[in-house]
């Protein structure tokens, strides 16, 4: 069974990332939303967590979300996809159910 | 596709509501249909309509108001949880002895089986929270 992984918390307030990332199943995706995408940046401490993830699964940051919180999208690790809320409700209907990690 | 939406947080709390909000309205505008969307817990407090947001800021409730008589969504607020944080309608307003209600235009209050359906009905169930 495929599952969107929707990560809405920051990696630095709480470890909802690193737990998902612990259970995901290897054809399982991560999206991140909200204060989730705080966890994008290439060269902050939480890049290391984020290239072991993207071995493993694809990784998508909600773009408005990107936008609202200033994080250009030049500056995101290599191999996130940026989506909007059209893309994100694609997502949902290419995996077989959701999981939001509140 | 068919999909149900669960909002665990109230407005103006953190971001959950805007994006149920946004996401529900990108899925009706994909052609999708939403079976419900269900409020849940702090979630109850976005079908206020006594809600009065600056004026320019968006206005949560009446966003979601707007949304569900514009699609014929049905928006539906837990009556345990709407109960305890003061959400009424009329009846629940006459049965509780209280001089008034304020349930916005498109809400509904009804019971936690409405959540059970809303997961059995759709495709897809989509939560938001904090």
């Amino acid at each position: 069974m495929t599952v969107l992984h929707i990560i809405n918390k920051s990696p630095y307030e709480r470890n909802s990332l690193d737990t998902c990332l612990r259970l995901a199943r290897p054809d399982s995706a991560i999206l991140l939303i909200e204060d989730g995408v705080y966890a994008v940046r290439a060269g902050s401490s939480a890049s290391a967590t984020l290239q072991q993830a993207l071995e493993k699964h694809p990784v998508y940051a909600l773009q408005p979300d990107l936008q609202a919180r200033g994080v250009p999208t030049e500056s995101l690790i290599d191999g996130i996809k940026v989506v909007d809320y059209d893309g994100f409700v694609e997502l949902t209907t290419e995996y077989e159910k959701t999981q939001s990690w509140l | 596709m068919k999909f149900s939406i669960m909002v665990n947080e109230g407005p103006y709390t953190h971001q959950a509501s805007d994006s149920a909000y946004h996401f529900t309205a990108a899925a009706l505008k994909a052609g999708h249909e939403i079976v419900r969307v269900f409020f849940y817990h702090d979630g109850v407090n976005n079908g206020t309509r006594l809600s009065i947001p600056p004026q320019d800021d968006r206005n949560v409730c009446t966003r979601w108001s707007e949304l569900g008589q514009q699609h014929e969504l049905e928006l539906i607020l837990c009556v345990a949880a709407a109960q305890r944080r003061g959400l009424l309608d009329e009846d629940e307003a006459k049965r509780a002895g209280k001089n008034s209600d304020n349930i916005a235009p498109g809400f509904e209050i009804s019971g936690l089986g409405q959540l059970i359906d809303a997961g059995i009905q759709a495709d897809r169930l989509v939560v938001f929270g904090d």
